[in-house]
């Protein structure tokens, strides 16, 4: 580790998992962008690798490694921050070490049967080795089962770190939501013929992770940097943590509705769905106040000046991904028209990569920081050009490609959906429109820009801070010291 | 330095989130009873898979102001009229088929999945099938050879061959067809169906 000067061995125990974690997920993104431009270059050419790696391969691998690499980061995001929440040392660091390697050793054999082995036929055997063929949950059986295990083994971890040393707010909010989302990923673990019941299950894990259970973990990791990035004090990080669990439990949980329009279950959905929901907004709403709020108040002045950027990009990207594009499609007299279209990858783009890339990259830059020895990252940072242009291609790039999916959306939803009523002649009818494929084509070009901040960002996190000169060490030392915690 | 009001106070605020959380879980786990039942195999809304012995037509419903499946009479899949069991077992085959073969992603199932290729909520009732005569037959060979029974309306996007059997094939086709009988609310809406008897 010394060529690229990270500070690895003095790291504490979670610290040094934590890092692991984040290195597997970064990993993973970058394949998860690899894969996704393969997928949008089918659209454009649809011969592309036609029977040897197909549309559905290809996008089954987007996604799985896009959830995988986010319940990376999550980990390792509460691994960093749990020893100094409970101020004692990770309890069994040992027995986490374990289940990363197993955790990361299952991965890789998921991820080989699914590029090599791809489909079987169809009985138990296939859903149990190869794939399950239900979407973002497609793992394997068996893999199913290794992931509850490494996952147990992981709150046992959270659970006992905190009983050991000091219980916080912050860390029953995160215990409890812990347990949720594990019990949730069961909802996933069965089979049956009837597709109504099928997805009416598969909704729990789907949404009541993304829109309810990770946005409080979320909520958690966000209330935590506040405190580290900012110095904001407990009390109030606390206190709204606690509203923004009303809110999101007290609009998530029934929200869950809005996927119960169209798939066999009762017309009262139609009714709660589209209410819960349509309230959703509200604590992203708060969460974009509380972060901006906290940030003016201290001036916009900490030494992270790339992770504070990316806390706010998932602020608004929480905001606008999640609260303003769901909302857009949430009612049932609009769904009716978008459900299943582009628009829907319209706004799953959005909202993953604002709600979740971004937290996960602000946490890594927090991390990143401690590895090069807590050098200053604010304006004497060299080469800050580089986690800017990170940070704007990035951005601008899935921005892009929302755009251009919001564009394709819209008019299969009126090509399709409305005027042809959803046929397989009217589904065509829609995707060759002229102005549904140039929202292909710029989707495309906007992609690229998203792969080529990604690789900035990559360079970045493995140069930052290295060429911080003595002096500037030297004089934030001697701030910090005199109680002048913060530099712009 | 004044107290901070209870309205502010942080046990007020986790209190109201324990609330709240815990009667929003009671009242979705009681729905969810509910629900269940209503989608069974066999209420009103999902039908039982012995439903593919019966014609399906998709039709407008003044009163609910949408488009809502319609049972007919009797016609059997592939000839063979079908117990319960049966039925069952082979729209499971089906079911099991779409999922180790990855339909879901490129295609949408009730309007869920991947937007590579059509919503097959209604593929059984699809105009793309010419005539209910061959219908079935169109289907099953479709399925086992998509590269040479494709349409692709003038674009090369084309179902790959995924290697499945006559026996899969024909389960597909019945889930297919009992698919097509779930109530799914006017899901999906203005579906222009192929001509079938007793249309009217
Ligand atoms: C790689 C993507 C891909 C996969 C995987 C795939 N399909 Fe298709 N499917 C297509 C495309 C593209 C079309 C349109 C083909 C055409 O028009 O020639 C299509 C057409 C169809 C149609 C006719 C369309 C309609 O509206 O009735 C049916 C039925 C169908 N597929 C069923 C299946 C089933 C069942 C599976 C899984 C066993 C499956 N497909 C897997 C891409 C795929
Ligand atoms: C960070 C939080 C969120 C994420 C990551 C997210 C992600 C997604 C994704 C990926 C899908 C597509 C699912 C599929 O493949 O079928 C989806 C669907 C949907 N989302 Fe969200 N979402 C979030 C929050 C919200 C919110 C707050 C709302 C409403 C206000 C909302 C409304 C919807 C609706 C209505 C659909 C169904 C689309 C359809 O009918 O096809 N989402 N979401
Ligand atoms: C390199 C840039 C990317 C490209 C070209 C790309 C392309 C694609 C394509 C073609 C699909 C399949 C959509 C379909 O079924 O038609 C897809 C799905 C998806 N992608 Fe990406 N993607 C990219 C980056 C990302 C990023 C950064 C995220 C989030 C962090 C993301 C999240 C998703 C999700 C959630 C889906 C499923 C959407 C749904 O089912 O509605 N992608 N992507
Ligand atoms: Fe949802």
């Amino acid at each position: 580790m010394s060529l690229l000067k990270f500070d690895y061995s003095s790291l504490t125990p979670g610290k040094k998992l934590a890092v692991k974690y984040f290195i597997v997920a970064i990993i993973l993104f970058g394949a998860q962008l690899l894969f996704g431009l393969i997928a949008g270059a089918q659209y454009l050419v649809p011969g592309l690798f036609y029977n040897k790696l197909d549309f559905n391969v290809v996008r089954m691998v987007h996604i799985n490694a896009m959830v995988i690499w986010m319940l990376y980061g999550f980990i390792g995001s509460v691994y960093w921050l749990i020893e100094d929440e409970a101020q004692t040392e990770l309890v069994g660091y040992k027995l986490g070490n374990l289940a990363f390697w197993i955790f990361t050793l299952a991965v890789a054999v998921v991820v080989v049967v699914y590029l090599f082995i791809q489909i079987g036929p169809g009985n138990q055997t296939s859903l149990w080795l190869i794939n399950e063929g239900r979407e973002y949950i497609e793992a394997p059986r068996w893999a199913d089962i290794g992931i509850v295990v490494c996952v147990l083994i992981f709150f046992y971890n959270v659970a006992a770190t905190f009983m050991k040393g000091r219980w916080t707010g912050i860390a029953g909010v995160l215990v409890l939501d812990l347990v949720a989302l594990a019990g949730l990923y069961l909802a996933g673990m069965f089979y049956t013929p009837n597709i109504s019941v099928d997805q009416y299950w598969w909704w729990w894990v789907i949404h009541l992770w993304v829109e309810a259970t990770w946005e409080v973990l979320v909520g958690c990791i966000m209330a935590w940097s506040l405190m580290q990035v900012l110095g904001t004090p407990r009390k109030i990080v606390q206190t709204w943590l606690y509203i923004e669990v009303a809110l999101m439990f007290g609009s998530g949980i029934l929200g869950l509705g809005h996927h119960y329009f169209w798939i066999g279950t009762p017309e009262y959905w139609l009714t709660i769905g589209g209410f819960f929901s349509a309230l959703e907004p509200v604590p992203l709403v708060a969460m974009v106040v509380h972060a901006v709020y906290d940030a003016g108040k201290h001036d916009f002045k900490n030494r992270n000046h790339p992770a504070m950027a990316w806390l706010i990009a998932h602020a608004f990207g929480n905001f606008f991904g999640a609260g303003v594009w769901g909302f857009m499609h949430t009612l049932p007299q609009i769904n009716l028209y978008t459900h299943g279209t582009q628009w829907s990858a319209s706004h799953g783009h959005l909202a993953f990569f604002g709600a979740y890339a971004s937290i996960n990259i602000a946490m890594w830059y927090i991390a990143v920081q401690k590895l090069r020895g807590d050098v200053p990252f604010d304006s004497r940072l060299p080469h800050a050009w580089r986690w800017k242009s990170a940070l704007a291609l990035l951005n601008i790039g899935v921005l892009g490609m929302t755009m251009a999916l919001l564009i394709s959306g819209y008019e299969q939803s009126f090509i399709e959906r409305a005027i042809e009523g959803s046929t397989w002649a009217g589904y065509f009818k829609a995707q060759t429109a002229k102005w549904f494929m140039q929202g292909m084509w710029w989707r495309q070009v906007f992609g690229y820009a998203t792969a080529l901040g990604y690789v900035l960002l990559v360079w970045d996190l493995m140069t930052i801070g290295k060429d911080v000169p003595q002096s500037v060490i030297e004089a934030d030392r001697k701030e910090r010291l005199h109680g002048q915690k913060t530099r712009g | 330095m004044n107290k901070t009001p209870w309205w502010a106070s942080e046990s007020f605020w986790r209190k109201v989130a324990v609330w709240i959380t815990g009667g929003m879980l009671v009242i979705l786990i009681f729905l969810t009873f509910d629900t269940v039942k209503k989608i069974t195999a066999g209420s009103s809304r999902v039908p039982a898979y012995s439903v593919i012995n019966k014609r399906i037509y998709y039709r407008f419903n003044p009163e609910r102001g949408f488009m809502e499946p319609v049972i007919g009479d009797d016609a059997p899949l592939f000839g063979k009229m079908l117990s319960e069991e049966e039925a069952e077992k082979l729209v499971s085959l089906g079911k099991m088929t779409i999922q180790a073969k990855n339909c879901m992603n490129c295609h949408t199932l009730l309007g869920n999945g991947a937007y590579y290729a059509p919503d097959l909520t209604k593929a059984w009732l699809d105009q793309g099938w010419g005539a209910e005569s061959v219908r079935e037959n169109m289907m099953v060979s479709f399925l086992m050879d998509p590269k040479t029974n494709g349409r692709g309306y003038g674009t090369m996007r084309r179902m790959p061959n995924l290697g499945i059997t006559e026996e899969e094939a024909h389960g597909i086709v019945a889930f297919l067809k009992w698919m097509s009988s779930i109530d799914t609310n006017g899901f999906p809406n203005n579906f222009k169906t192929i001509p079938q008897e007793g249309d009217q």
